[in-house]
């Protein structure tokens, strides 16, 4: 029994599989799943959990100037954040840091409620927004998904998987419930009514 | 201050107050694109800059904005509109605070959007495009030449002289006609048209029909029908004269 489990062993080294798992992360530009680590590497997922579990590991802040995370449903490196600033000199960062309280609506309304129309995205907004959906399409934020059923239906949108990245969540589901923001309904309603009472008074 | 002094800096539009008017009004710009909420907070400003209130102008502001904001209404919700109209005041008020909350909640999602950006904003990646699968090298089923030789000779075989009988199509004379109908119109003081088309082709029945019509302008024959689609009766018009006449005499 102990000499197969020592066959087994070296028939099947898990540190060589991680070396494959690491350069197939390398040479990917998006990340990648078990499932896709897997294929590549013509082995089983549960290996190849085990071997990202190392990488993880070796590849962690303050240990490595690339990081290994969880993201946008899948694995990639990234950038130590100490290395932030050296980043900044030499290229441009991903997405501007910056966006337009117009787009951070939008952004939130898709992530959230999406794939929904621009329509849709104007009736909660309350202004239409054409221009903003086309930016963030631009750049690389927003992707058309299908269209609403039917002859000539508006066009869906989505977020990207450059959006998961750039705000570091692992899926849509990493957004906080949307129930627990924006204040008590309440709140609201007694605003409403002090404003009509004024207007009665 | 007048609105027209008013200078605009929105995301759909920079400029002065009153070019954003007429952009709008010549429909260049979409209404719907302009934050109207902005033009409003951008005069307070400037009201209070000014630190005088010129209520004549203040007048023409609101005027101006209740006017942008109907509009705009109408653009984003026409259906919206039409169903609101229908609802009890308290049914509407529930609807329009279920409405703010809507909103409400989805400014405060972007709230913590911009903050998660803030906390992130040294995160480093590549970017690139998707990487490549490797090409699939496409097989082809054994050919026989013979096969290819014929589907060539089939494309190098001369085609058919195409018909051009279609392009040496005349049209019956009008004059024809004419003179036929006029001929009948001194013989007879009136004749069927269905009767005198009889056996005839589409094409010269429709210049037997532009025929007649040209009768009719040059007041040579009466025209009747007693409902649509009943046949039509000619009539020569000195018929009609001379009973017209008549009656006038006698009366």
């Amino acid at each position: 029994m102990e000499d197969r489990h020592l066959r087994l062993i070296a028939a099947r080294p898990l540190e060589r599989l991680v070396r494959t798992v690491e350069a197939l992360l390398v040479v990917s530009s998006s990340p990648l799943s078990v499932d896709e680590l897997a294929q590549a590497a013509e082995d089983e997922p549960a290996r190849i959990e085990a071997a990202l579990d190392l990488l993880k590991e070796r590849y962690r802040e303050g240990r490595s100037g690339i990081v290994l995370e969880r993201v946008a449903g899948g694995y990639a490196f990234r950038a130590s954040r100490e290395a932030a600033s050296a980043c900044a000199r030499l290229v441009e960062p991903p997405v501007e840091r910056t966006l337009s309280q117009a787009a951070l609506e939008t952004l939130a309304i898709v992530a959230y409620l999406g794939p929904c129309t621009r329509p849709e995205i104007a009736r909660l907004r309350g202004v239409a927004s054409d221009t903003v959906v086309a930016g963030l399409v631009e750049r690389g934020l927003l992707a058309e998904a299908g269209r609403e059923p039917g002859a000539g239906g508006a066009v869906r949108y989505r977020v990207t998987e450059l959006f998961l990245r750039v705000f570091g969540l692992e899926s849509v589901a990493g957004l906080p419930p949307l129930e627990d923001l924006g204040g008590e309904a309440s709140e609201i309603r007694a605003r409403l009514e002090a404003v009509a009472g004024r207007r009665l008074g | 201050m007048r609105p027209r002094d008013l200078h605009l800096d929105l995301d759909a539009f920079e400029g002065p107050f009153d070019l954003l008017l007429a952009l709008i009004l010549k429909e260049e710009l979409p209404l719907a694109e302009v934050e109207i909420a902005r033009i409003v907070v951008a005069y307070v400003e400037r009201l209070v800059e000014v630190e005088r209130l010129d209520l004549e102008a203040c007048g023409e502001f609101l005027l101006l904005v209740a006017g942008l904001l109907e509009l705009k209404a109408r653009e984003l919700f026409p259906q919206v509109d039409a169903d609101l109209v229908d609802l009890e005041p308290a049914e509407a008020a529930e609807e329009l605070a279920r409405r703010l909350e809507e909103y409400r909640r989805i400014k405060a999602a972007a709230s913590w959007l911009s903050e998660r950006l803030r906390q992130e904003s040294d995160r480093f990646f590549r970017l690139g495009p998707a990487p490549l699968s490797p090409r699939l090298s496409r097989r082809l089923a054994p050919q026989d030449p013979r096969a290819l030789a014929d589907s060539l000779r089939a494309l190098a075989a001369e085609p058919s002289t195409l018909s051009l009988a279609h392009m040496g199509l005349s049209f019956p004379s009008i004059e024809r006609f004419l003179d036929r109908f006029r001929a009948l119109l001194r013989r007879r003081l009136r004749f069927d048209l269905e009767t005198e088309l009889r056996g005839l082709g589409r094409l010269e029945q429709a210049a037997a029909f532009l025929a007649l019509l040209e009768l009719r302008k040059r007041e040579e024959a009466r025209l009747e029908q007693a409902y649509p689609f009943a046949p039509i009766r000619v009539l020569r018009p000195a018929v009609e004269r001379s009973e017209e006449w008549k009656t006038a005499t006698s009366a």
